[in-house]
């Protein structure tokens, strides 16, 4: 294809991405630098009906002025990143000059907000990819091996999990365990434990929005990996069979092979899906325990009544850096593939 | 949309109920009159009598949604603003008053606001910037029949509260007899607010935004908070104000600190559950040790008028108001909220509220522009608090070092 032609080709889609993605970045990452103008205060009484007190209050007209001069908000540069709130290096750098040994500093560590969403996040993110592609490329095996008449139905209910609105599905889920509820009695009893209450701890937590994860992930590898299985030639199949191999021999050394690149995609796909993990954390009313990156952005915009623009910008800014991060070895690897096929 | 298709509805609505009777008069046959407010039973019955006025060119529309705090200050610094009446509480003004979005309702009082009382009229600065129209707060719920069972007096104190817990627990009548609504995000940090009023504490230094929580009485809410969840179902942490409710109509709890504004629901004998509800007594807030302060934050509902609309459709918006705000109105729901309009009798259900607000040394939810910080705060660090995994000291200097950065980056300190 000239190289025109591809050009005018993508150029919507170009022009779509500069518009709805590339620009809101770079205002979210200019608005990440800035915080609010210094209010100017002033003291006021006032009076409810449970009586009068001196209060202080917002000089609207005063503060409207600063504003105007400068609508951006006061300079901070990236004071907000590095604040408590977020990479907190004032925190962590004193930790790490003054600590009771590692297991200290990384706990005291971990009590850091911004730390623990990221911890909970990194973890989310690097268990539920692997095993959700497990659990998917398992059920395309299954499912392909099922005979045809019932194969419609089987497909439907394998992707069920995915077509369940997440925050539903972890709702209903979440109901399930409690400890009033069919699993949440269940478990006790098959435990002997009237004390097991999954929703109390945070190991007990995690592990459950950990199998939520892979259980509403899965489907997602199935899809594609079944898409996949049809496309693996029959003749290689067959001559594999003569020459002796038994099942798992063909699934490892003709499917595998076979399905790698496909792998690859879905690898990226579900890296950056679970990296953004929200919908758990607030079905599961995880709070307490797991928190996420996502999580923070969210209570930050959702506050008691007063929004945290600029930290929301920043800790949306490390979320997009962790996305790159995580990204780079696949990508290289996509790259190197692509410059083999060209030689 | 959202709130297109509301009106479009109780447009339709309007038209099949009210096509051929006459609407009420109110004084006021133009005009604009659009409502954003929470979604509750009281809000729903005064937007359901200000709805009553529509008729000719007056247009009365109400958008009720637990969102509205996220709507109110992009919806009325437009202009002309989307909503001309905005219901408020002691917290969702701070954002209006910040932004100078509500208008001084002195003249429109003067003129038509005859049936109000001076305890309604919400003043900042001598200027009137929003009516209440309720109060609520949170206060004891217990049940009578198990505090009998266990041969324990009730509660006045949370020392009460924690030996008659004891007591239900030792005799094995209850495994957790307490809740409370400690799930980090809200409540958590409302628990926080009502026992620290409790034990007497100033939340900041006075008329400047430096945190004053990190103190003995601090230490001592921390304690109380602790010493109470020893008594609780141990997720407690997943339990915001519903659940709590939702526990205990289902009889496993003997005693709740919960809403004022559900106590009706609590108790209504027709409820799904007659035995809890005919067994449940409310009181006032337990006070802490000997000193009489209920442990609550006292709320109040009212309503403000946006600034960003013309002056005809703000009249309109308050004598509509006003319609809504009429002592029938009240009279003619007594069960839905502890009403503050002229010559209410409380129900049943207003007890606890009406012993907690009546108290001389009742506080308020205090209108600080940067209180909603701290509430964040709070919610924020405690949660590791009660799990055990940092003491009362560490904890009280995290709340304060988060409340800082937030209050930093607001242009607060």
């Amino acid at each position: 294809m000239p190289h025109r032609t591809f050009l005018l080709f993508i150029l919507p889609s170009l022009l779509a991405m500069v518009v709805f993605i590339a620009a809101p970045v770079v205002s979210v990452a200019i608005q990440s630098l800035f915080v609010a103008h210094d209010k100017v205060m002033v003291s006021v009484q006032s009076c409810s009906p449970f009586g009068c007190t001196d209060d202080v209050h917002v000089d609207n007209k005063a503060t409207e002025e600063l504003q105007k001069r400068e609508p951006l908000g006061k300079f901070n540069g990236f004071g907000t990143y590095i604040d408590r709130n977020h990479l907190a290096f004032d925190e962590v750098g004193a930790i790490l000059g003054d600590n009771a040994g590692f297991g200290d500093a990384v706990g005291r560590i971990y009590a850091l907000p911004f730390y623990r969403a990221l911890a909970f996040t990194l973890v989310y993110t690097f268990v539920v990819t692997p095993l959700a592609m497990l659990l998917g490329f398992i059920t395309a095996l299954a499912v392909n091996t099922v005979p045809g008449w019932i194969k419609g139905p089987v497909i439907f209910f394998s992707l069920l999990p995915m077509i369940i609105t997440p925050i539903i599905g972890s709702l209903m889920v979440y109901w399930m365990i409690d400890a009033n509820a069919i699993l949440g009695v269940a478990l006790q009893n098959l435990f002997h434990d009237p004390n097991l209450y999954l929703k109390a701890s945070a190991p007990l937590t995690w592990i459950v929005l950990l199998l939520y994860g892979i259980w509403t992930n899965g489907p997602f590898s199935f899809v594609v990996f079944y898409a996949g299985l049809q496309m693996v030639p029959k003749d290689t199949l067959e001559s594999a069979m003569i020459d002796g191999a038994n099942r798992w021999d063909r699934v490892r050394f003709v499917v595998v092979p076979y399905l790698t690149p496909l792998a690859t995609f879905v690898a990226l796909v579900q890296l950056m899906d679970n990296f953004r993990v929200f919908e758990p954390v607030v079905g599961f009313n995880a709070q307490a325990n797991a928190s996420s990156l996502s999580y923070s952005i969210y209570s930050d915009l959702n506050g008691q009544f007063s929004q945290l623009f600029s930290s929301a910008a920043a800790t949306s800014m490390l979320t997009i850096l962790g996305v790159i991060v995580l990204l780079i070895p696949v990508l290289v690897r996509t790259w190197r593939e692509f410059n083999l096929k060209a030689v | 949309m959202k709130h297109l298709l509301g009106a479009s509805v109780s447009l339709a609505v309007l038209c099949l109920t009210g096509g051929f009777a006459m609407a009420a008069d109110c004084g006021v046959t133009a005009g604009n009159v659009a409502i954003l407010s929470n979604d509750f039973a009281a809000l729903r019955v005064l937007a359901d009598a200000a709805k009553e006025c529509a008729g000719g060119s007056l247009k009365v529309t109400a958008n009720q949604t637990t969102e509205h705090k996220n709507l109110q200050v992009p919806a009325l610094t437009v202009n002309p603003a989307q909503y001309t009446v905005a219901f408020v509480a002691n917290n969702s003004i701070a954002p209006l008053l910040s932004a100078d979005l509500v208008r001084p309702l002195d003249d429109l009082i003067a003129k038509y606001g005859q049936e109000l009382s001076p305890n309604q009229l919400i003043k900042v600065d001598g200027k009137t910037v929003a009516i209440a129209f309720d109060a609520n707060s949170q206060h004891l719920f217990y049940r009578k029949d198990v505090l009998d069972k266990a041969g324990v007096q009730p509660p006045k104190t949370y020392e009460d509260v924690l030996a008659a817990a004891k007591a239900i627990k030792d005799k094995g009548i209850m495994a957790y007899p307490l809740a409370a609504a400690d799930k980090p995000g809200w409540d958590l940090g409302a628990e926080f607010v009502n026992l620290y009023i409790g034990e007497g504490g100033d939340f900041f230094t006075p008329g400047a935004a430096k945190l004053a929580i990190n103190n003995d009485k601090g230490v001592a809410t921390l304690k109380l908070m602790k010493a109470l969840t020893a008594y609780m179902p141990p997720d407690y942490l997943s339990y915001d104000a519903d659940a709590m409710k939702a526990a205990y109509v289902s009889g496993k709890v003997a005693m709740m600190d919960g809403w004022g504004s559900y106590a009706g629901d609590v108790i209504n004998p027709k409820g799904p559950a007659p035995d809890v509800a005919a067994n449940t007594v409310l009181v006032g807030a337990p006070s802490i040790g000997s000193n009489g302060i209920p442990a609550a934050s006292l709320w109040w509902d009212g309503f403000s008028i946006a600034k960003n609309i013309s002056d005809a459709d703000a009249e309109a918006s308050f004598k509509v108001m006003m319609h809504a705000l009429d002592p029938s109105v009240a009279a003619a729901h007594p069960d839905a909220a502890p009403w503050l309009m002229k010559g209410f009798k409380p129900g049943a259900a207003q007890v606890g509220v009406m012993q907690t607000a009546s108290s001389p040394n009742a506080k308020a939810y205090p209108m600080l522009p940067y209180m909603g910080l701290l509430h964040t705060a709070l919610s924020n660090e405690i949660g590791d608090y009660l799990k055990g995994s940092k003491d009362e000291a560490k904890t009280l200097s995290d709340i304060e070092a988060s409340y800082d950065a937030a209050a930093k980056e607001g242009g607060f300190l």
